[in-house]
């Protein structure tokens, strides 16, 4: 008999990893979302009954789209439509065995496809990350809905109406040439980086951090860059995910209460983690093809390797950012650029260049309550006290609350 | 597969100048008829003004209205329409995208019963 602890962990591993596999090439070979969701069920419940006792098969792949085959035959016998797929199926089996397939677009693995079609533009985004998560990250749809906080009929509706569009707008299950990658490829990162930071700082409700989402959105960026090695945007968006992960033990105080990256903790920081992740953002740099998620972990990486806040090198980080600047021209870089600059020239000169943003970031909770702390060092605390409390009203996170509360009553 | 590509624009923005607006519809006779001589547009047409519009209601008790104007007041006007054959939405889309002048673009599978 196996121990049991180690076979259900293995067991999770391989589940989730096999699970996207095998709805993937179902859904490739069927042409139908729904049929070999069921198809996938049904199998992830045979191995849920059959591994614990007999162990996990040495290709868990092909035993997989085995049982699925066994229950397509039950299931699918009655569908004249499906009859003439079923041997392929069994084909199918033998192939499963095979590593992920990378190189060029026909070579590629089936959840690169299925993934392309999850994060397709003619979705909407909520649809794009319920489809993602469900489909290749796994996820049951009770999953889902608890981590983004809604009712589960509420996503169960969001797939079904996605699929649809789907099927009934012919939206194609394949990756995008050439031509069409840089920007479809754009869109696939923006979702799962979405995903990411809704786990990592939850954007509403009571629970500051969802970090099993975070988790989910670095395995998902993890396959993409398995799927994708020559990508050097998907190998900074996992350098991003990879160190905000290994920081985030010193994120929140035993109160709850976030904790901002001066006063943490820095022996609480996973090494480990962060020299791993900095080796992913190397290998992406050596392709010489910048890009903004790489100059973000750039950013991230430069505060991981300093001994202390104190010691930061604010002019690298002020540079990292005015080359993100010319990337991504958003108000809210600006801001963050704005806010190295303060730590370079002092809060004067940073105060110069946040002010200009106001227009733009009236509704920001960060624009107010990073001003505040501006106002806070040049002495100025009347007004300070009332960029604070702007902050205050404009933010739901519990976590963010609580350090904007404790400012206002210091 | 069917799309009916249905093009929106501003009536406003169209050029004053004669020179450019006959270049402009010059580049979009060559457009459509590229797509149509390759089989990707299987009819369309461009559509008088929308001052010309007259629209017809139907109440739920199947008492009709008419009123001049076209249905939808918006700045966006519905100024011409394709029905596409195309292999999939992509291929819809990058036809879509390739239209040339400044326009919104609706793409809708077209529903067809064997």
């Amino acid at each position: 008999m196996p121990d049991r602890g180690s076979v259900d962990e293995r067991l999770d591993t391989v589940l989730r990893e096999e699970r996207g596999r095998l709805t993937a090439a179902l859904v490739r070979i069927l042409g139908d979302w729904d049929v070999a969701e069921e198809l996938v069920q049904d199998a992830a419940v045979s191995a849920l009954e059959h591994w614990p006792s007999d162990g996990v098969p040495t290709n868990p792949g092909a035993w997989l789209m085995t049982a699925a085959r066994r229950k397509a035959v039950d299931r699918l016998r009655r569908f004249a439509r499906y009859r003439e797929r079923m041997h392929l199926l069994t084909a199918e089996a033998s192939e499963m065995d095979k590593p992920i397939a990378t190189g060029g677009p026909m070579g590629a693995d089936d959840r690169l496809r299925l993934l392309f079609t999850c994060c397709h533009p003619a979705l909407n985004r909520e649809a794009q990350v319920a489809l993602t998560l469900r489909t290749i990250g796994a996820l049951e749809t009770a999953a889902v809905a608890r981590a983004f906080l809604v009712p589960e009929a509420t996503i169960a509706q969001r797939l079904v109406r996605a699929k649809r569009k789907i099927r009934d707008a012919a939206i194609p299950y394949r990756v995008p040439d050439a031509s069409e990658l840089p920007a479809r490829l754009g869109e696939v990162l923006r979702v799962l980086y979405l995903i990411f930071n809704e786990g990592y700082l939850a954007s509403s409700g009571q629970v500051a951090e969802r970090r099993d989402l975070a988790r989910d959105a670095e395995w998902l960026v993890s396959l993409l860059a398995r799927l994708m090695p020559d990508e050097p945007e998907v190998l900074g968006l996992l350098a991003l995910t990879r160190l905000h992960l290994a920081r985030s033990d010193a994120r929140f105080a035993a109160n709850g209460s976030l904790v901002l990256l001066p006063d943490q903790d820095r022996s609480l920081w996973d090494r480990a983690g962060i020299s791993a992740a900095m080796e992913v953002l190397a290998r992406a740099e050596r392709m010489n093809r910048p890009g903004s998620y790489q100059l973000q972990a750039a950013i991230i990486a430069a505060h991981a390797i300093s001994p202390s806040w104190g010691a930061t090198n604010w002019s690298a980080i002020v540079e990292l950012y005015d080359a993100l600047v010319r990337l991504e021209p958003t108000p809210v870089v600006a801001l963050n650029r704005a806010l190295a600059l303060a730590e370079l020239d002092g809060p004067a000169a940073g105060l110069a260049a946040v002010e200009p943003l106001a227009g733009r970031l009236s509704e920001y909770h960060l624009y107010h309550a990073a001003r505040a702390e501006l106002l806070r060092r040049l002495g100025r605390s009347d007004d300070s006290r009332a960029a604070n409390e702007r902050a205050l009203a404009l933010t739901d996170n519990p976590a963010e609350r609580r350090l904007l509360e404790e400012r206002l009553q210091a | 597969m069917k799309y009916m590509m249905i093009i929106a624009g501003s009536e406003a923005e169209a050029p004053v100048d004669e020179e450019r607006s006959t270049a402009a519809f010059q580049r979009i006779v060559e457009w459509w008829n590229g797509h149509e001589e390759a089989g990707r547009i299987i009819e369309g047409h461009q559509l008088e003004p929308s001052s010309t519009a007259t629209t017809v209601r139907i109440g739920t008790t199947g008492s009709t209205t008419v009123t001049d104007g076209p249905f939808a007041e918006g700045k966006e006007i519905v100024g011409g329409y394709a029905v596409l054959d195309v292999a999939d939405l992509d291929a819809a889309l990058s036809l879509a995208a390739s239209w040339p002048a400044p326009s919104t673009i609706e793409i809708r599978p077209i529903v067809e019963r064997a």
